[in-house]
């Protein structure tokens, strides 16, 4: 193991970065605070990140006082890096992280792969479509960024050690090293984790299923050149019966992960002279590289029934787990503060009903759900659970050599990508025919060259109307985004069919609202008004 | 070739789940027989003699 990271004596966490621990607030024993957050992860910093640029005061409670290091999330996908753009470390993360667009999957011994995908079909965006960077990595860089908000504050080794909803309050005890400490808050954010404590206090639901099933992962760094892309194997020679991945991470790391099987003895499978002939057996005899980080894990897939309780809402982990096949755990976590963000900052501004927070509880759980799914479908096909599973599995495969349909149900990990709200109360279906043509309400937007920037830059967090020639009038509450002034705006017009005349509606965190060929004023109103929750305050 | 071997199904994800849950709980020789009713079912349907002749040599391996 790597020698040099120190753990906690307390916890026995590995530590990648030591924090000062946070003393008491100066309003201590009483404090009243408008939003807290439960949580330094990467879901919760980017939270407090999201509503802290939007002028809101966010303590932020972090139960240790360092950086966990360690095997964690490490894919990223388009739509996360263009919510992290948005909070302004977008730039940074691609910069420190690796790239990759095209992932490939082999079966047995076969040198060729038996298929391969781009997760970046749509050219011509801002982000790419996948970097891999260590969570620690990102969760530096937006430490980095929240520490130049002076709205946030972010205390570690602040523990929560009750939760007390109290009508349009809720009353925390937070304990530290240097005594206890009351916050009443009128929000309360929990992105503690799939163990969330706020979660297991108010003695809430978090039901799903467990996949019984180990895979380790071996982080190793090693030198040379090997593309950066994602490999997959099924039924690999050097880990028989089982599947294996393969991934580049920044710093020479290699994310190397092998199924295991159930019947396993855990401690012996991270032994470094028991996990060094599959390392080599995978990557070569001739190799040569250092142990970062070995760890066997399970998984589940589980989610709460409900993400809004009154004043407390969970985000991430805290509300939702999944297999890690498909990158959806941590991807599908910046999605829920993405689209909690901007509906939390409306209420606050008592621009929006209190009611318009349970399109986030909708919208959310349709990203969870279709995370499950996926990841669930995945995980089955990845290791079958009944022989006929597996000979319908390893016909697929032994097809998709021969046949390009078959390469379609070959399921090594459906990539997350952005998901469709396609039933959102907050959309105006459409009144047009758009011949299957532009993006729907519902969908986010695609990134597309916007003179010299890009189209997602230019939306930015608030609700803004893209229109092809100036309309008589203006949207209050919508910014105005005129494609008729801009030169080469011909991919413009083509991926969202922005024809003369023709609008879209986005709001705030970039999803489409409403889209017309040729909209009137009244309609353009109806349609911001139930993009801010108008249809639900009123059911 | 009249058999169509790209992709023609929107969601092959979603049917190939369902095309396992048909199995669950059952024996071998209970999926073998579920197997042989579908593509009983599924030659029917297609009707095409030359397409059902292609699909059965693909199926033997003996395309190529």
């Amino acid at each position: 193991m790597n020698e040099t990271a120190m753990h906690d004596w307390r916890t026995n966490i590995p530590v990648w970065r030591q924090m000062e621990a946070s003393p008491l607030p100066e309003a201590a024993p009483h404090e009243h605070a408008k939003i807290v957050i439960v949580g330094t992860g990467p879901v919760g910093l980017a939270q407090a990140i999201e509503l802290g640029q939007r002028g809101h005061d966010v303590v932020v409670l972090g139960r240790f006082d360092f950086v966990p290091a360690g095997s964690k999330a490490i894919c990223f996908s388009k739509r996360s890096l263009e919510i992290l753009d948005r909070l302004g470390v977008g730039g940074n993360a691609v910069e420190r992280g690796v790239i990759w667009n095209i992932g490939k999957v082999f079966w047995g011994a076969e040198a060729d792969p038996v298929y391969q995908f781009d997760m970046l079909p749509v050219k011509h965006q801002k982000m790419p479509g996948f970097i891999n960077i260590q969570q620690y990595h990102l969760e530096d860089l937006l430490l980095e960024r929240a520490g130049e908000l002076p709205n946030i504050d972010i205390r570690w080794g602040h523990d929560v050690v009750l939760v007390e909803p109290a009508g349009d309050t809720v009353r925390l005890d937070v304990s530290t090293a240097t005594g206890q400490y009351q916050v009443e808050t009128d929000w309360l954010i929990a992105c503690d984790g799939s163990k969330s404590t706020v979660r297991d206090m108010l003695g809430l639901d978090f039901d799903g299923r467990v996949f019984e099933d180990n895979f380790l992962i071996a982080d190793i760094k090693m030198k040379g050149e090997r593309q950066s892309e994602r490999w997959f194997w099924f039924d690999p020679p050097f880990n028989s019966g089982q599947s294996a991945l393969l991934h580049k991470q920044p710093d020479d790391v290699w994310r190397l992960d092998f199924q295991l099987g159930w019947n396993i003895d855990r401690e012996a499978c991270i032994r470094p002279e028991n996990v060094d002939p599959l390392v080599r057996a995978m990557l070569g005899d001739d190799i040569d590289y250092q142990p970062e980080w070995y760890s066997v894990y399970t998984f589940q897939c589980r989610r709460m029934t409900r993400f809004v309780h009154d004043r407390v809402i969970f985000a991430g982990d805290s509300a939702h787990l999944v297999s890690p096949f498909g990158a959806r755990g941590c991807n599908g976590g910046l999605a829920d503060i993405d689209n909690l963000g901007w509906k939390l900052d409306l209420v606050l501004q008592g621009k929006a009903d209190v009611s318009l927070l349970e399109s986030y509880n909708d919208e959310a759980i349709v990203t969870a759900d279709e995370n499950i799914l996926n990841s669930t479908r995945s995980t089955e096909f990845i290791t079958p659970k009944s022989r006929i599973s597996t000979i319908f599995r390893d016909s697929v495969l032994e097809l998709a050599n021969r046949f390009p349909f078959a390469r379609g149900f070959v399921n090594s990990g459906r990539l997350s990508t952005a998901v469709c709200y396609r039933e959102s109360v907050l959309s105006t279906p459409d009144i047009d025919d758009w011949k299957a043509q532009g993006v729907p309400p519902g969908a986010p937007a695609i990134d597309t060259p916007y003179g010299s920037g890009w189209l997602l830059e230019q939306l930015g967090g608030e609700f803004t109307l893209l229109v092809h020639g100036k309309p008589e009038f203006e949207l209050a509450g919508a910014k105005l985004l005129d494609i008729a002034e801009i030169a080469d705006n011909d991919l413009l017009i083509a991926r969202y069919g922005l024809t003369r005349s023709a609008a879209y509606l986005f709001r705030p965190d970039q999803y489409v609202a409403a889209r017309w060929k040729s909209p009137t004023r009244a309609m353009m109103e109806k349609s911001l008004l139930r993009a801010k929750g108008a249809a639900m305050s009123c059911a | 070739m009249r058999l169509i071997t790209e992709l023609n199904i929107a969601d092959p994800d979603g049917i190939y789940e369902r095309l396992i849950a048909l199995h669950d709980g059952c024996s071998d020789e209970e999926s073998m027989r579920i197997n042989a009713r579908l593509v009983l079912l599924l030659i029917n349907h297609i009707g095409d003699p030359e397409a059902i002749g292609e699909a059965l040599a693909c199926a033997a391996g003996d395309d190529s």
